[in-house]
């Protein structure tokens, strides 16, 4: 940890808020690690007809948006796809 | 009109059974008739934070068995005569009692009785499904503490699906001076992340450790503990009252020198 880390340190209190917020996010959706697993495959399929990504790497999760505008933070589905290269598809 | 009231939590050892006894208690010394009913069967304890525990002779199983009659299982509080306990049964288990036996019995319960508070036991299985069955409204006690919010959130999804009408989150043993340097989350940050409106919010108080000794609740004594308890009472029949001043200093030196703090 920096000595700018040390200052900027969070209260225990405010970690502790931010945890909560995002735990109950993903447990209020409700969705199980199985679900998830389903998700993410399906998303591969899906991607890989039209560009080669990097399965490895693929991540989603259940996050809260942190959309300007309301106040209430909805829950968002995050997925972070590495893109390898684009397909070469043979339409021509 | 009578209400069915239970006081639920998810977690255990956050205050149900104190809130219980206390806010009862308190409902009581307003005018109120009221009964306790202990639906924690296997564990009972509510009858000992009242210093009820040498007076039982039926309880919850044998009403609902029909060992006895409801007027013989109830027990008169030693303080209070409008103010009675239906003890638990400590030799049984969840499995005992239905969620169709509570509602018919909250309702038996409704001709005599203004309120009738039901203290739920700790988990979301069978012992929360019976406690909460008959109930108008919920009481959810946390205390500013991540285990203890994360199960709140989950007993108000599970209450919500269950259709409860009203529910309201009592914040326990809020200490004021860890608020203050940050290290304790706050009521509005209970607030915030649970999004359920707070009825009452009550401090750390070593007074509830004397007074669970000897067996007598605090409500409307002159400890914090026992004014907020009080407040709660008076909220849950309607009045409106103001949130305690939970660091009890409204004297004269000291609001000026929270007024120089502000700065």
């Amino acid at each position: 940890m920096g000595l700018m880390d040390f200052f900027k340190k969070k209260n225990s209190g405010d970690v502790a808020k931010d945890r909560l917020k995002l735990l109950l996010v993903s447990e209020r959706a409700d969705c199980s690690p199985e679900v998830m697993e389903m998700i993410k495959n399906d998303i591969i399929q899906v991607i890989s007809k039209y560009m080669e990504i990097d399965t490895e790497g693929l991540d989603i999760q259940i996050t809260k948006s942190l959309e300007d505008g309301k106040q209430e933070a909805a829950p968002t589905l995050y997925a972070n796809i590495p893109i390898k290269g684009r397909k070469r598809t043979d339409s021509k | 009109m009578s209400e069915v009231i239970v006081i639920t939590s998810g977690k255990g050892g956050v205050g149900k059974t104190t809130t219980s006894a206390n806010v009862g208690t308190g409902l009581a010394q307003l005018g109120n008739k009221v009964v306790l009913i202990d639906t924690d069967i296997g564990l009972r304890n509510l009858d000992v934070v009242l210093g009820l525990e040498n007076r039982i002779v039926y309880n919850l199983v044998d009403v609902v068995e029909g060992n006895c009659r409801i007027k013989q299982a109830l027990i008169k509080d030693k303080r209070y005569p409008n103010l009675q306990l239906l003890p638990s049964a400590q030799t049984r288990d969840k499995t005992s009692v239905t969620p169709e036996q509570m509602r018919k019995l909250t309702e038996e319960l409704r001709e005599e009785f203004d309120y009738i508070i039901l203290d739920c036991p700790a988990g979301i299985e069978q012992g929360f499904k019976n406690a909460i069955a008959g109930a108008d409204r919920a009481l959810v006690v946390t205390t500013p503490e991540v285990s203890a919010i994360r199960d709140a959130d989950r007993i108000i999804g599970l209450l919500e699906a269950e259709e409860m009408k009203k529910i309201d989150l009592i914040v326990n043993r809020i200490r004021m001076d860890m608020v203050k340097r940050g290290d304790m989350m706050s009521m509005e940050d209970v607030q915030e992340i649970l999004a359920v409106p707070i009825i009452g919010v009550v401090p750390d108080d070593e007074n509830i450790v004397v007074a669970t000794n000897t067996g007598e609740p605090l409500v409307g004594s002159n400890s914090l503990a026992g004014q907020a308890f009080l407040n709660i009472s008076r909220r849950i029949m309607g009045e409106e009252v103001e949130l305690l001043n939970l660091e009890g200093k409204t004297g004269f030196f000291s609001r000026i020198a929270s007024w120089f703090a502000r700065k």
